[in-house]
């Protein structure tokens, strides 16, 4: 198997080169969930350009959508497109690379953008799966902050009343959003708790973003029968590098000359890193 | 000197008076950057309250508070605030008829490359459906400043949406013409009328300046108020025109070009063409570079008050 930490350095890298010549993009929830985003395409899914007609393979919801530049870089990597093509269109005039995931693109299910909406969406897909007794697994990925959206909820409720084991959700809990620390903006500390009340199997992923942790708890998941699984991964956002990490400011931020050597210098560290650490 | 934008504008209107009236609350939803309220919800903390990211919550909250006697206003993205609340802006704020004052930012296609998740084309439409609810589109930072000292007066619901970035005056300072629900003529022509709302207003009025080139004498009227829609000013303008022009960053279908054609061909008929955004996800791009591709600017207004005058 390739060697799934450097990848996700390797597509942290395709998403400054994205986000520097788009001169937009949202930064720092890119890098808190590459790991997740490296583990679920690159371990867990069965799914690929080949197979996308195929009823059978597994599904994928982007529900924090404006982390489409990470997303982006793994379609890339899986084939569905050309990297060098998103870094030179992103967010440019005319282009088919926007802001937020759209499925006109080859690999992208849903269009996302407002947050709140994967989960539900997943429900569904995941309630078809179990009506046509399909083997597949649906995944989605929120935010934390996301998780202010009663949508969130109401998907969380529906999910544990039918059952849905086939369903799996991921937060990227990297305790920050647009207005700061979660706790401050919207408390949900209890999180683990408020899942289970919903009658979800919950999984804490105490660094949700080591390959590792995430795919222990991925494969768990698929063994547990009769409800839905969340997976609570504890991440850093802007993770990476000192520049952005657990900076607030970096929600949706372009780096300047000086940030922008920085940032490829560890990178390129933490490449290393997982390649010979 | 530097111009700063409506939503500015608004955050400063209300921080005064809000000093003033302890009743006054702003709400936002992870949004008080994007929204330039940071001041306020630095200096009146105990008149602020955040949501996280919850519009429908918003309204409703904003709502629950305009019933206990406060003046709240929900400050959030046009596109979420006017469709993800729709439901809580019909029955919470209009249909109850509470005291909410719901402020869209970043209207239109403001985020621009965001893509349409992010755009408002249709809140004009979905909003002014509403019984109760009144709709304003501020063409630029002197008539929000008259707007928002209008509205901080009354005790009814309100929409007002308003773009991201600063743009260009309309009026002078210290000259601004305003009168609540009332257009605003900006020039005053005798062969073609344009009718305009919000950011639009001014392309509309350089497109006269070169219609004026041309020979071609245009009516400019500033529709801030699409709802309650000045008819009066409608018909003013249209019975003196061949032709009536109607610019919108809309979608194209229930927005104020639908509005002055409902007007116009009941009242005064005649030609009517409406400039707004496609029917369709709007083209990648900043919003100046939306506009400039689907003709919403100077050019391409002139342009289409000169062919319809043919
Ligand atoms: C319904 C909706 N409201 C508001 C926004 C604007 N918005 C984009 S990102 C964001 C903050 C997201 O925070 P979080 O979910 O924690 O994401 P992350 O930290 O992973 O970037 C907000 C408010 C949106 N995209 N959708
Ligand atoms: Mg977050």
């Amino acid at each position: 198997m390739e060697n799934l930490k450097a990848l996700a350095y390797e597509l942290r890298e395709n998403v400054i080169d994205m986000i520097v010549e788009g001169k937009a993009g949202h930064i720092g929830g890119d890098m808190s969930v590459m790991e997740i985003l490296t583990e679920i395409y690159f371990d867990q899914m069965n799914i690929s350009p080949e197979n996308m007609d195929d009823p059978d393979r597994d599904k994928f919801i982007m529900s924090k959508g404006h982390s489409v530049e990470a997303y982006y870089a793994v379609l890339a990597k899986k084939g569905f497109f050309d990297i060098k093509d998103v870094i030179a269109e992103f967010s440019k005039f005319g282009s088919q690379f926007i802001g937020h995931p759209n499925n006109k693109l080859p690999g992208i299910e849903m269009n996302s953008g407002s947050l709140g909406h994967g989960l539900p969406v997943s429900v569904g897909m995941a309630l078809a799966g179990k009506m046509d007794e399909k083997d597949y697994r649906v995944y989605t990925v929120m935010g934390d902050g996301e998780l202010a959206e009663g949508t969130v909820w109401e998907g969380a409720m529906a999910a544990s009343h039918y059952k849905l084991d086939n369903l799996c959700a991921v937060v990227d809990r990297n305790r920050l959003q647009i207005s700061g620390n979660t706790e401050d903006v919207m408390a949900h500390d209890d999180l683990h708790e408020r899942f289970r009340s919903f009658g979800w199997n919950v999984i804490d992923v105490a660094d949700g973003n080591d390959i590792d942790q995430l795919k222990a708890a991925l494969d768990s998941a698929k063994e547990t029968k009769g409800k839905p699984t969340v997976l609570i991964a504890n991440t850093v956002k802007g993770k990476g590098s000192s520049v952005m990490e657990n900076k607030a400011n970096w929600h949706h931020k372009v780096p300047n000359a000086e940030e922008l050597e920085q940032i490829r210098k560890d990178l390129a560290a933490g490449k290393e890193a997982a390649l010979h650490g | 000197m530097a111009k700063i934008a409506n939503k500015q504008v608004i955050c400063d209107v209300l921080l005064e008076a809000a000093k003033k009236d302890k009743d006054i609350v702003a709400l936002c939803s992870d949004s008080r950057g994007s929204a330039s309220f940071t001041p306020f919800a630095n200096e009146l903390p105990g008149q602020f309250v955040e949501t996280g990211i919850a519009e429908q919550n918003l309204v409703s909250i904003s709502a629950g508070l305009a019933k206990c006697g406060k003046k709240p206003y929900a400050v959030s993205p046009a596109c979420f605030l006017s469709t993800r609340s729709y439901e809580q802006c019909k029955v919470d704020a209009a249909y109850s008829n509470t005291n909410v004052k719901l402020i869209g930012i970043s209207g239109g296609v403001s985020y621009g490359a965001l893509g349409m998740s992010h755009h408002s084309a249709q809140d004009i439409a979905a909003m002014a459906a509403v019984p109760n609810m009144r709709v304003y589109l501020p063409s630029d930072r002197l008539q929000t400043e008259c707007l928002m000292k209008e509205l901080i007066q009354d005790d009814k619901t309100a929409y007002i949406r308003v773009g991201r970035n600063a743009v260009d005056d309309v009026y002078e300072e210290g000259n601004v013409p305003f009168e609540m629900d009332k257009a605003t003529f900006v020039t005053e022509g005798t062969d073609v009328a344009i009718i305009a709302c919000g950011e639009m207003v001014k392309p509309a009025v350089d497109a006269a300046a070169a219609l004026k080139e041309q020979g071609i004498s245009a009516t400019v009227v500033d529709m801030y108020c699409v709802k309650p829609l000045d008819k009066e000013a409608i018909v003013k303008a249209a019975k003196g025109a061949k032709a009536v022009i109607t610019v919108e960053e809309h979608a194209p279908y229930g927005g104020l070009g639908s509005m002055v054609s409902q007007v116009v061909g009941s009242e005064c008929p005649r030609k009517v063409v409406n400039l707004a955004l496609p029917d369709a996800p709007v083209i990648t791009g900043t919003s100046k570079e939306v506009f400039n591709y689907y003709g919403l600017n100077a050019e391409g207004i002139a342009k289409a008050a000169a062919e319809a005058l043919k």
